[in-house]
Order: C-alpha cells, then structure tokens, then sequence
C-alpha cells in the first residue's frame, strides 16, 4: 500500500514561501520533511534485517521490485525502540539513485506553511537533533521540526567516515 | 556554406558524425603510438590515412572548412610517409598527434555549440607544411636498426665498435617486436563501444569489415533490454514457484519452454554489456607515449588481458581512474633515466597494465618498475596533517602507511605537475571504484616499484544461488561456491570433530574447518545441535570449508542488486536479491565467510589430514594420543597430544634471550622455549622442533631435539615419578617411555599459567571421575584456572563413597569407558540418588559416535563432551553453574 505524493519541481533544497511539508511522527516529536524530497509514503510490508549492519539501519525491503534500505528514525534520533509489534509507516526518499525508506511511528497530514514562519533550532535542542535538523515551525499545539534529509542519510560508515577529510 | 544546412537533418546528421569521427580519432591514436615504433608497417599506415582522409572528406561535405583544411594538412603528410617520399620521424608523427588533438578540440566545441569555434591554426598548419618537407631534424631511426652511437654505452664502459648497438636499444627492439599477447590486444582495441558485435566475430584487421557486420545501438535501449530481461527473470521465477507448488498443471510445459527461453534471452542480453577492456586501454599508449616525451623519461606500456571481458558500465567508470594511475606512475613512479642507470636499472622504465577475471570478478593490476613509495614521507605527511597520532604511526606497518595515499587531497608529490595533480586525487580513484562494488588495494617496495590492484565485480548479473537458512533468516551463496551439499548424520558417513574447541567437518578422507552461519553473522536462535545441521561445502579455489547452517532451501537464479550505500562496506555481503516470492534476502560473500574459517582451523585441518586419527586429539576409542620425542637424554619421552596446539619447526637463529631465558616471536607475541629434558640444548642453527601450547593470547613452546612418531595408545601409568616435569612412565609400543608432565613446564613458562581469578565467594566443587590417573591430573589443573575447586575420584565406586558421606558438588565430571562401574551406569545411579539428583552431569570421553553421546544424555548426561574439548567442557560448566551465587 503507498501513496505517490506529487514530486514538486521546486528546487527541493530552498525551503520557499508557502512550502508543503509532510508531517510525520517519531515518539510522539513531529518532524517535517519539505515535499520535494519525499518520493512517497508506504506501510512497509517485511523487512529483512542485515546482520553485522549499522544498528541504525532497520534492514532492506522490496518496493515494486526495487529494494530500499530501511532506516529506524527512532534509531537514527537516539530515541528508544517502540514496543514490538508497534505500527510502523515509511516515508521513501532518494539519494544519489538509491532508496531509502525512513521509518516513523506513523504520518500525518501535509502541511503547508510560510516560509517566514522557519525558526531556528532552539536553544535546548539536543546536539543530536540539531544536527539533523534544518528549522522549526512553532505550530498552534506543536513543534515541527523539519528535518535535514541528507545529514539524515550520512549515517556513519565505519572506517569511511575517519578517513574522510 | 557554414549555415547551408540547418534543421534537424543537420543535428541528426552532426551528431552521427560527432560519434563516428570521436571513434576513429581514438583509434588513429593508437594507431599512430603503434605506427611510430613500427614505421615499416603499411597496413598501420595505410588505415591511419584512410581514417584521416575520412575526416577531412566528411568536413567538406558537412561544411566545416576550419576541421577540413586541419585534416588536410595532416593527411598530406600522412601520404608522403605512405608513399615513402619521406621518412618517418618522431618529430613528425607529434605534430600529426597535434593535429587529431586540434580535431578533437574543434569537434568537443562543435558538440556543445554546433558550429565550428573560430580559431587560427596556422601555427599547426605551418608544422605541419615543415613536416610534409621531410626537414625535421633526425630523431630515432625506426627501432629495429639500430643507430649508430658515438658515446660510450653505460654498461660497457667503453665506446661501441662498429655494428654493435647500446644494450637499451637490443631491449627496445626486442620489446617492440610485438608478442603473441600484443597483436591480440591491438587487434581487439578497435571494436566499437557502441556495437552489438558477434562474440565469435574473427578479429580481422580491416575496420571495415567490422563495421560491416555490427550495428549501432544507443546505450540507453540497451539499457532498457537488460532491465526487461531482469524483470522477466524474476516473474519467471515468480511463476515457476506457483507452478511448483501445484501438483499437476497445464502451466508446466509452457512455462518450461518460457523458463529457457528467458535463459537464453537473458545470455545473449549480457553478452551485449560485456566488453573488453582494451577498449578503456585505448587511450594509454597515447597517453604513456606523450608523457614519456613531456617528461623525458624513457617509458615502456605493456598490456596484457585486453580480451578480459567487463560490463560496459564498469568499463565506462573505471576508464578515468585507470588513465590517472597510469599518469601518476609515469610522473611520480618511474626515475629519470639518469637515475635508473645510476640504481641499476635499465634506462626505460615499464608500466604493467593486466586484467584478468578471478572468481566473479575481474582483477585489473597497475605496475610500474619505478621508485616505488617513501614510507618516511608518508609518515611526515601524516603527522604533519594530523592524520593519526605519533603512538599510531609508529605501530602502523608500511602497508598501512601506504593507504594514507587514498586520503582526499594527499600528494606528497615535490610539485603537483600538470601532468597528473590535475584535481583528481587517489581518492576520488577510490570512490569511484568502490561505488561499483570494487576494492582497490597497493603493495609498494622503496626503489623497485609500486602495484595497484583493482578488484570489481563482473556485471551485477544473473546468477544461480543457494538460498540457506539460519536462526530463522534466509540467505543465497552463489552457486559458483557451492561444492556440495552434506547432512552430518551416523549414516552419512561424515561426522563433525572438535580439535582444540573448533569444530572440523570429516568429509570422506578430507579434514575441513567449520564455519557456522549463525556465529559468522553474530545472530543468535540457530540450532545448536551439531547433528542436525546441513553443511554446505564451499570452493573456493583457494580454500575450502565447511558453512554448517539450519536449513537448506533450493537453487534459484537471482538477479543480484548491488549493496546500498550504506552496506557496501559489509564484507559479508557481495548484493542482495528479491526471491520469487518477493521477500528480499542478502547475498553472502563466500570468501570473506571463508576468511573466519582461515583463523587457526585450517593450520589444525592441515595437520590433522597429514596425520589421520592420530592428530586428532583422543584417537581410537580409549586411547590416548601421544607425541613421542627425543629430548636430551631422554631417548624416547611422550607428550600427550591432546594438550599440544601446534607442532612448529622454529628457526634457531630466531631464538632470542630474555631475562636469561630462551624466546622466540611467535604469533606477534615473545614466547618461552623449555627444553623437555635433562642434558638437552637447544639448537643455535637449523630448526628447532617446539611442541607449542596455547591458551588465549599466551603460548609456552617445549622444545625437543627430535619428533619421533605419534601413536595412539591406553595410557596405563606404570609408575609414578617423583621428577618433576615428568608425570610417570607407560609401556608404549612395548617400550618403557616416559610421560611428560605438561603442567609443570607450563608453569615454568608463566608462574601463572594457571591462576585465573575465581569470582569472589562463588568457589564452586566439580568432581572429577575418571580412572586414568594421568588424565585426572590433565584436567584438574584446567578446572582449576577456571576458577573451580577440584575433587578427583579413581572411579564411581569411589565417588559414591564421598556421596555417601554427604559430600555435595556443583557438578561432576564423569569419564564413560571405567572397568567396573561404566560411565552410563554412574549417571544413572547419580541420577536416582536423592541427594545428587540435581547435580549437573558432564560426560568426558573420547568415544563420540552419536550412538554414544545420545547413550550418555538418555543416561543424565546433561552435556557430552570429546576429552580432548576441555575448553567447550569448562564453557559449559561455567554456563550451567553461573546464575547461581553471582556475588551480591
């Protein structure tokens, strides 16, 4: 089951005026993702772990015949693991012709608000968040944190990374 | 006449133009390299000047009058040497190379603008006019005659007679004649990048005829095809799974005929992505021939392998890094000739290009014969960057220094030259081969020379796998890996040993170390029970050993898909894959399986297969296997064989002093050497015979002057003795032969071989039953570094005794092969007592036939352990016995 969100053909990077976020949720903290970047949403079916992998990273899954790597956002926001057996949606994205589907407790709705509204990260954010966060849009009953796709996607590769210059 | 043709027409006709004239001026290329060390061949020449005069007429026709007269002027001169009017020179052939770069400059322009870039040629035209006279200064006369030379020839010493020739020019016309291997490159180098070429098509050297029988393809419809039959493969699959799992169906024959129908489709398809790789070599012999003249250094390029057939993909993105190290060595590696005479070398220095396939991969190697890497300054430019700390430097090997080099903006280059500093760095080299799924790894020796290794995996393919199972995950190991099949059961004539805690796999009259799935991948909930197993036997060439898993599911072919980026770097995996059902599975690299296997249990498979039973550890049932050896004066002593991990022939010279005793470097780590005997010395050269013992990280070697034989035999202690490092002595092969006292020598080694911290307040009582003295006086001392309190008795009937006096224990250890009371018995007299009931039983023997182990646990064994396993016995007792008293 998944959902095929229009791909807007605004530069994806630019957060522009009245830009269209989808909202999603991840321990009850809700997270923004800017909808340029989002290729889709689906329910994923099985996904099948990868032993010795990061522990960020959920396992691989089949997509209409092509295989996206899973990511916990739990994990990957060093939040603890929902309880097994919790409801988990995934929200596909791309990088450099491969797929990723970021896991979430579940998705809400697209929002679509003024670009003049992005705070900065406040003060007493985690130093983890803020790393991978791109702003915050103080909503009426909440906080979204919109979330920075590629630092989300620079998950640590082992001896890569220290050699990296 | 400029704007005559405009439209499409013209962009069709332009761009089919742009493609034709790029190729043939790549070959021209390596045409005219070729032609200028061999100016005698016509038919070179000939083609060259047919693809020239190609051009030029296609310029006038299109209407591109600055590439025309450019062509032009080249082809003149080109038909004076065709015509021997004039004589070739080196001179001339690099204004005419001058010229096809102009071209390429001219067409690169076109491309992106689709006129000609205005520009003044005149100074080309005007060389080119001057070479056309023949009046360019006489450079090197073509190779096989040789020149006549004035100065003294370096190795001789003294000036050349008449009609002798330098020893570097003999070596230039003995390589410029081209070998069986060369002609065949060359010949395939020409083969279009873009053609759908008949595999089989007779290497001619007529371009023409080529061109004849191929056809242009765009990349991209070609791209489509594979990814059409990939997906035709997998519903096929998918079919072929419903199919299978309905008794009778009409679908059966069809889909039979459809499944080798797609097989075959699925061939032919791949044959077209497959390329050799010549054809990314294209370019270096121009590339090596312009170096060596902008450098000038005297540069040889051999190519060997250019037949090694690779996805064009690959091809297209190796090409680059390929021609960046080919520069790096032409600039960096290879001396001037001045230096290589002065270090001995011949004055032209070799660059080694060669491609090969191993396995499913196709190993491409760079070479150069040059100065090869400094490790000192390596090392400066690392502390100097603060790459690794001046601790960490100093325990890095050359080899690790050496891989700083891939590190982003890393040159120790004097000067970054024009020639190969131009930006793209040795990491940038590295990225672009490890996102095809590649390694790339360098060996460099100071002052003889530097080899890159390239290792990437044929085309992400089709390709028949094993699909396995362990601890409730389903893997695929490619077929090509796969041996054979074996489940370990009393029937199958195969059986699952354990020498010194590792499991080997006895395969008919093969010894094979074993490797279980579940512990490789670190998961856990797979079946522990060894006989229950499957094993698959792994080839790998190089290496063989047994993969113990779960389950067993089928054969399928996958379509592999390359790692995700962020898995790429797990080298367990080579890809993952979809299955027919559609649920994706990791696909194992067996080689990188097969490296946990190479840790210490092949050298213990190696020496059990040379030794059969024997060196393995019990022998025969109720049989001790014994190391005899001479040592001093001592003509024949035995050394239970069970305790020894190795049996090494150290080289004596090696033998070190510290603190005044004898060691060795063994394993990274100084070990103790012991002499066994009195009156025994140790060696000063030759080989030094050592029995090693190992536990954990620590090894004790006892040294012997001579390894006589090894025998299994029933160890009956005749007489105890009161020497120490003798435990008594037996009657073996009718000989009295002493018995060595391992654990003495041990402690001498380390006082504290045997200590190891006990829990605090946890001291727990193990009973030992075993009638054998000597092996009683084996195992306590090991129970007891573990940390355990050790009562032995000579038998059940002794320690019923201690039972009847109300002594408990935490667990008892129990032989099964007793006179008197068995074993079996004892377990189930401990078993049906009230007040031992609970005790855990360890079964210790060396009979272990699964009849017997199954005998022993039916009896209240709660484990069965081989005699010579005391590591797995003492994991288990520590396993059963932990919960219970963990300090508060």
């Amino acid at each position: 089951m998944s959902a095929e969100l229009p791909i807007s053909s605004a530069d994806s990077n630019a957060i522009s005026d009245g830009a269209a976020f989808v909202t999603v949720f991840a321990g009850n903290q809700m997270f923004g993702l800017p909808i340029g970047e989002v290729r889709d949403v689906f329910k994923p079916a099985v996904i099948t772990r990868v032993p010795q992998s990061d522990g960020v990273i959920a396992g691989v899954l089949n997509l209409r015949g092509r295989i996206v790597t899973a990511i916990s956002m739990r994990a990957r926001l060093l939040m603890d693991a929902a309880p097994d057996g919790s409801p988990v949606m995934a929200v596909g994205v791309e990088q450099d012709g491969e797929l990723y589907g970021l896991l979430f407790d579940r998705v809400g709705d697209v929002l679509t608000l003024p670009a003049a509204s992005l705070a900065p990260n406040p003060a007493n954010l985690s130093a983890a968040w803020t790393g991978l966060s791109r702003g915050v849009f103080r909503l009426k009953e909440e906080l979204m944190i919109v979330l920075n796709v590629p630092e989300v996607l620079r998950i640590m590769q082992g001896a890569q990374a220290s050699t990296k210059a | 006449m400029q704007h005559f043709m405009r439209g499409k027409i013209m962009d069709d006709l332009l761009s089919e133009f742009l493609t034709e004239t790029a190729e043939s001026l790549e070959i021209v290329d390596s045409e005219l390299v070729r032609f200028e060390r061999e100016p005698g061949n016509r038919d070179i020449l000939s083609r060259i000047f047919r693809l020239v005069h190609t051009i030029k007429g296609t310029c006038g026709f299109i209407g591109l009058p600055r590439l025309e007269k450019v062509a032009h002027h080249a082809e003149t001169v080109l038909g004076k040497y065709r015509d021997g009017v004039i004589p070739v020179t080196q001179d001339g052939v690099t204004v005419i190379l001058k010229s096809i770069d102009c071209i390429k400059g001219i067409l690169a322009s076109l491309a992106q603008t689709q006129t000609e870039p205005a520009g003044d040629d005149s100074a080309l035209l005007a060389a080119l006019d001057e070479a056309a006279k023949g009046e360019a200064p006489v450079a090197a006369a073509p190779a096989p005659a040789p020149a006549p030379v004035e100065a003294p020839a370096a190795e001789l010493g003294r000036p050349l007679k008449p009609g002798e020739v330098t020893l570097d020019e003999l070596e230039a016309a003995f390589r410029s004649a081209p070998g069986p291997q060369e002609q065949k490159a060359e010949a395939a180098a020409p083969s279009h990048a873009h053609a759908l070429a008949q595999p089989e098509a007779p290497e001619t050297a007529k371009t023409e005829t080529i061109a004849a029988q191929t056809l242009r393809v765009s990349v991209d419809v070609l791209e489509d095809l594979m990814n059409m039959v990939s997906e035709l493969v997998l519903t096929r699959n998918q079919l072929m799974d419903i199919v299978r799992r309905s008794e009778d169906s009409e679908f059966k024959v069809p889909l039979q005929r459809l499944s080798s129908v797609t097989a075959e489709l699925q061939e032919a398809v791949m044959k077209t992505r497959m390329q050799p790789i010549g054809n990314a070599w294209g370019k270096l012999p121009r590339v090596v021939r312009d170096l060596s003249t902008e450098l000038g250094k005297k540069i040889e390029l051999v190519m060997t392998g250019a037949e090694t057939e690779l996805d064009r993909q690959v091809l297209e993105l190796i090409k680059d890094p390929l021609t960046h190290m080919v520069r790096n060595s032409a600039d960096h590696g290879l001396e001037r000739p001045a230096d290589r005479r002065a270090a001995g070398k011949p004055e032209t220095g070799t660059i080694r290009v060669s491609a090969h396939h191993e396995g499913g991969h196709i190993v491409i190697a760079i070479e150069d014969d040059g100065r090869g890497l400094d490790a000192a300054k390596i090392r400066a430019k690392i502390a100097e960057r603060g790459l690794a700390s001046d601790d960490e430097l100093k325990r890095m090997s050359d080899a690790q220094i050496y891989r700083f080099i891939f590190h982003a903006g890393f040159s120790t280059a004097e000067k970054v030259t024009n020639v190969s500093g131009r930006g793209v760095g040795m990491d940038v080299v590295r990225t672009n081969i490890e996102q095809i799924g590649g390694a790339i790894e360098l060996s460099s020796t100071q002052g003889q020379g530097t080899r890159f290794t390239i290792k990437i995996p044929l085309t992400l393919a089709i390709l028949p796998a094993l699909i396995v199972g362990t601890a409730g995950q389903r893997f695929a190991l490619p077929q090509t890996a796969v041996a054979e099949l074996v489940r370990v059961s009393a029937e199958s004539g195969s059986k699952i040993e354990m020498i010194h805690g590792s499991p080997l796999l006895r395969l008919r009259d093969e010894l094979l170390p074993l490797v279980m799935l579940n512990e490789v991948l670190g998961v856990s909930g797979a079946s522990r029970d060894l006989t229950q197993t499957f094993i698959v036997v792994v080839d790998l060439g190089s290496q063989r050993f047994g993969l113990a898993v779960d389950a067993v599911f089928d054969t399928e072919e996958i379509v592999v898909k390359p790692l995700a980026a962020m898995l790429r770097q797990l080298p367990l995996y080579s890809g993952t894959t979809i299955l027919g059902d559609g649920s994706v599975i990791m696909i194992l690299d067996a080689a990188s399986i097969g490296q946990s296997a190479g840790r210490g249990e092949t050298d213990n498979a190696a020496k059990a297969t040379n030794d059969n039973n024997a060196a393995s550890g019990h022998g025969e049932a109720g049989k001790e296997s014994l190391l005899l050896v001479r040592a001093g004066d001592v003509k024949l002593m035995a050394i239970p064989l069970a305790l020894v991990t190795r049996l090494e022939d150290v080289d004596a010279a090696r033998i070190e002093s510290s603190a005044g005793r004898p060691v060795v470097q063994y394993r990274g780590r100084l070990m103790p050497l012991l002499p066994i005997a009195a009156g025994q010395t140790l060696r000063t050269e030759g080989k030094q015979p050592v029995a090693v013992f190992t536990d954990g990280e620590r090894s004790a070697g006892l040294a012997v002057d001579e390894i006589v034989d090894i025998v299994d035999e029933r160890l009956v202690i005749e007489m105890r003795s009161g020497i120490p490092g003798i435990a008594g002595s037996a009657i073996i092969n009718g000989v009295s032969t002493e018995i060595a006292d391992v654990s003495h020598f041990l402690v001498q080694a380390y006082a504290d071989w045997f200590e190891r911290k006990a829990p605090p307040g946890a001291e727990r009582n193990l009973l030992v039953v075993d009638d054998s003295a000597f092996f009683r006086n084996m195992i306590a001392p090991l129970l007891a570094a573990a940390g355990y309190r050790v009562t032995p008795a000579s038998g059940p009937e002794q320690a019923l005794r201690l039972k009847e006096q109300g002594v408990k224990f935490d667990a008892i250890i129990s032989d099964i092969e007793m006179p008197g009371m068995d074993g079996i018995s004892f377990a189930m007299a401990v078993r049906n007592d009230a007040q031992w009931g609970g005790t855990p039983l360890f079964a210790l023997s060396s009979r272990n036939q699964p009849a017997d182990v199954e005998r022993g646990l039916m009896a209240g064994f709660n484990a069965y352990f081989a005699k010579a396993d005391h590591r797995g016995l003492i994991a288990c007792i520590d396993e059963t016995l932990a919960p219970k008293g963990v300090a508060a």
